[in-house]
């Protein structure tokens, strides 16, 4: 049995503007339009636009909504008001992580969780199940949003001269519910790259409306190759390499989202707990290498002869022209300034552990 | 419609070979550097290296991803392409023109399984 390939509502105009094309997370999702490096420089400088539409989009409401999305979440949502966001993750109770997300305080009783494409189906029954001893309404709403990010230090001024959304109301982490073509859709200032920018969550005539428009005014289309060169560059974790069931949140140095003294506690609280107080055996951390090779995911990371680890993410940074990674290592070897290497085919490069993040974010705060 | 040149061997994974004499120039085709996309990083052998028939003997990478280098033939490297350790897109330029390693080929039998400019174009649908 295959599964069929899934497509956004961008699908085709994807197609006719010649991107090249493959499978992500179930869909078929466009990678790159021209290359990756000429959007990943456009969203740093000036603005790009990414086709999102994949996200899954996930509702709690009722009586036992706000007490129902702390129990499943790590962040602690009593700290934000309506009109915020915050980010965080889903646990295993051994603190696994089942997804990374972001949680919108719509209202007291209304919470609006932006879930992995690749994990909507797992996402879903996962919060389903928990919730059967809970006084909430679970409405998995993924089909009726598209979704796109206008991502770049231009992006508010585009959000306002291309799609005459004034934005200059939101600060970074906070959104608004408006009307646009007699619809409600939502607008956030938030992203995945690094930069200011915005992501739009509306019906899906809508959001082809909005490329075009968009498209109009010349701004870059960007796939997901530069989405993910833009993301690894500013610290951010990507579900599959820097979380997964086996990684948790403390083992991949996230901690901070991660808040163990919340009212209530929350699924995985206590497994965090024991992992804060101990030392997870493993840890991520940053690496530089000397010289041009690539570290790419999988690869071997050593201490002298012995494998202390592997490689998560690395790229050479298109930002930062060096040859950066995300390494999952043994927490022994993981101190800053330590010196490692990573096996690159045959050869072995010298690696020095540092920051995860190799650039610093532009956010309006 | 990308470049094939008359004259060259060719290799079902995409290297060339240009033989002079005894040596033989090994590149990627202007195919296979369309298919890779902007190439950031060469992975080359040392002078002295033994490079072996069917056997890797370097990588070629885009921003995305890392692409093995296949040997078509045998053979010790006399010659390093410096040039792409500063400017890897030069083989965006012009992959036949910017070979990668110099081959002292050391069984010019091997030349007769790979494939000419006719059967290559024929193997990559063009």
């Amino acid at each position: 049995m295959t599964e069929e390939i899934k497509v956004t509502c961008l699908h085709d105009r994807h197609v006719a503007q010649g991107a090249l094309m493959s499978p992500f997370a179930g869909y078929d999702m466009p990678i790159q339009y021209v290359d990756i490096t000429t959007e990943h420089n456009a969203v740093r400088h000036k603005v790009g636009v990414f086709d999102v539409s994949h996200m899954g989009e996930v509702e709690i409401t009722g009586p036992d909504a706000a007490k129902f999305t702390n129990y499943i979440f790590t962040n602690d949502i009593n700290t934000i008001k309506a009109g915020q966001i915050l980010y965080g993750m889903m646990l295993y109770p051994d603190g696994g992580t089942v997804d990374d997300l972001l949680v919108y305080r719509v209202d007291d009783n209304d919470f609006f969780l932006v879930i992995n494409a690749a994990n909507i189906d797992k996402d879903v029954a996962w919060i389903m199940e928990q919730a059967k001893d809970f006084d909430v309404k679970v409405d998995h709403q993924s089909a009726l949003y598209g979704q796109i990010a206008v991502q770049g230090p231009d992006a508010e001024k585009t959000m306002g001269e291309v799609l005459k959304i004034d934005t200059t109301d939101l600060t970074f982490y906070t959104f608004k519910k408006l009307e646009y073509d007699g619809k409600t859709i939502i607008v956030s200032r938030t992203g995945y790259t690094g930069e200011d920018g915005f992501e739009v969550y509306a019906d899906p005539a809508i959001i082809c409306k909005m490329w075009d428009m968009l498209m109009d005014a010349g701004v870059q289309p960007c796939g997901l190759g530069c989405r993910d060169t833009l993301r690894f560059e500013a610290g951010l974790p990507l579900y599959g390499d820097e979380l997964t069931p086996e990684i948790s949140p403390i083992a991949a140095t996230f901690g901070m989202f991660v808040k163990l003294d919340k009212e209530g506690g929350f699924i995985g609280r206590d497994a965090c707990a024991q992992q804060k107080a101990e030392g997870t055996p493993k840890k991520l951390v940053g690496l530089e290498l000397e010289g041009k090779a690539i570290p790419r995911h999988g690869y071997e990371v050593l201490d002298g002869e012995n494998v202390v680890g592997y490689i998560t993410t690395g790229y050479h940074s298109i930002s930062l022209d060096k040859s950066v990674a995300f390494a999952l290592v043994d927490r022994a070897v993981g101190a800053l300034g330590n010196t490692l290497s990573v096996r690159i085919r045959k050869k072995v490069f010298p690696a020095t552990v540092v920051k995860k993040r190799f650039y610093t974010p532009n956010y309006k705060k | 419609m990308s470049k094939i040149i008359d004259g060259l061997y060719y290799s079902e994974s995409h290297e060339y070979v240009k033989v002079e004499g005894d040596f033989g120039f090994i590149g990627i085709t202007d195919y296979a550097q369309h298919e890779l996309g902007n190439v950031v990083y060469v992975d080359m052998p040392e002078v002295d290296d033994e490079v072996t028939a069917g056997e890797d003997f370097g990588a070629v990478e885009s921003v995305k991803a890392a692409s093995d280098l296949m040997s078509p033939v045998s053979g010790t490297v006399v010659e390093v392409n410096e040039a792409l350790e500063d400017e890897p897109g030069l083989i965006n330029k012009d992959a036949f023109e910017n070979w990668i390693i110099k081959v002292e080929l050391s069984d010019k039998s091997e030349l007769d399984s790979l494939m000419d400019a006719a059967a290559y174009k024929d193997m990559i649908g063009e």
